[in-house]
């Protein structure tokens, strides 16, 4: 019942709650070309921090949770809406929905933690770490090549693909999720740079092309 | 800019690194024994090389983790990348991996 009780609790909040970069709503619409390159925020999705050694008892157990953890740079792991990014030889972002976290009814760091057990390692709530931005198109690779220094071309950077870099300065992890869609994961504090920094990348595809 | 080979991450840009100083710069195995002069000698003296120089870096927006590089001071040339724990992989003379001068040359 008590558990209930702060669920409701939980739930009236939700309302009053409001993403790092809510105010930008606006400006990410109108500064989207449709067909082109848009950008949205999806924002309050679920994430996990999970260290582990990958090979461990835990590992493995963590592992069956989650969908599997990655084991090189750059793989993604899990099947559906609950995926695992490579962000270091044994640290890893479970990324899920919002509604798989515990406060919303959901059970996905419970069962982290359960896990994990009391084997050496650690599993974090960080769903208000990061928040998501989806940027999409045709233009959207071009977009992110203006200020992301990694090679972004389908040759190398291949769709289901997750990397920790830097992307206007500030440390971001870059995950592309389709063929022209790319995730990316600014903290919380940078989403409105990153996001300003993005609609000013993406203004020249406005207008016409200047043959 | 430097192109640094991360071992974890592969080939990435020098912005996404953190420098961390001298590496094989190993603790005193009885601190509480060396005197003031040893301890400041330990802490805050480091070889100031012309040329091959083993340094540590951190890939701090990457996989955040530590490795080893030997790198030409003069031409900024990477010759060698190498796990933490590991030795300096060139034939380096022995005794050049900690620190044997003393500040200004001192004699001890």
């Amino acid at each position: 019942m008590a558990e209930t009780a702060a669920l409701a609790h939980v739930n009236g909040l939700r309302a009053a709650r409001r993403s790092p970069a809510s105010h930008l709503a606006e400006a990410f619409a109108a500064g989207s070309v449709p067909g082109t390159v848009t950008l949205k925020e999806i924002p309050y999705q679920a994430m996990v921090g999970i260290r582990v050694e990958r090979t461990s008892d835990a590992g493995t157990r963590l592992a069956s949770v989650a969908g599997g953890l990655p084991a090189t740079c750059g793989e993604v792991t899990g099947t559906g809406s609950v995926n695992a990014l490579w962000l270091g030889p044994a640290e890893f972002l479970i990324v899920a929905p919002e509604e798989s976290h515990d406060s919303l009814g959901g059970s996905l760091i419970g069962d982290l933690t359960a896990a994990l057990g009391a084997d050496e390692g650690q599993v974090v709530d960080l769903s208000a770490n990061r928040t998501t931005f989806e940027l999409s198109g045709s233009r959207a690779r071009a977009v992110l090549e203006k200020s992301c220094s990694l090679d972004l071309h389908p040759r190398t950077f291949k769709a289901g693909t997750a990397l920790a870099t830097e992307i206007g300065h500030i440390p971001v992890v870059l995950w592309k999720t389709g063929e022209e869609t790319f995730r990316l994961f600014p903290r919380a504090s940078f989403a409105d740079y990153l996001g300003r920094w993005l609609v000013d990348s993406m203004r020249e595809y406005a207008s016409p092309e200047v043959p | 800019m430097l192109l640094i080979s991360c071992p974890n991450c592969g080939p990435r840009d020098e912005t996404e690194f953190h420098y961390g100083g001298q590496a094989h710069v190993a603790y005193p195995e009885n601190p509480a024994a060396l005197s003031d002069r040893e301890w400041a000698e330990y802490l805050f003296y480091r070889d100031n090389t012309k040329g091959a120089f083993a340094e540590r870096w951190v890939h701090s927006t990457g996989c955040r983790q530590w490795f080893n590089m030997l790198r030409d001071t003069v031409s900024y040339e990477i010759q060698s990348i190498y796990r933490m724990g590991e030795p300096r992989p060139d034939a380096a003379p022995a005794g050049t991996a900690t620190i044997t001068t003393s500040p200004e040359g001192a004699q001890k």
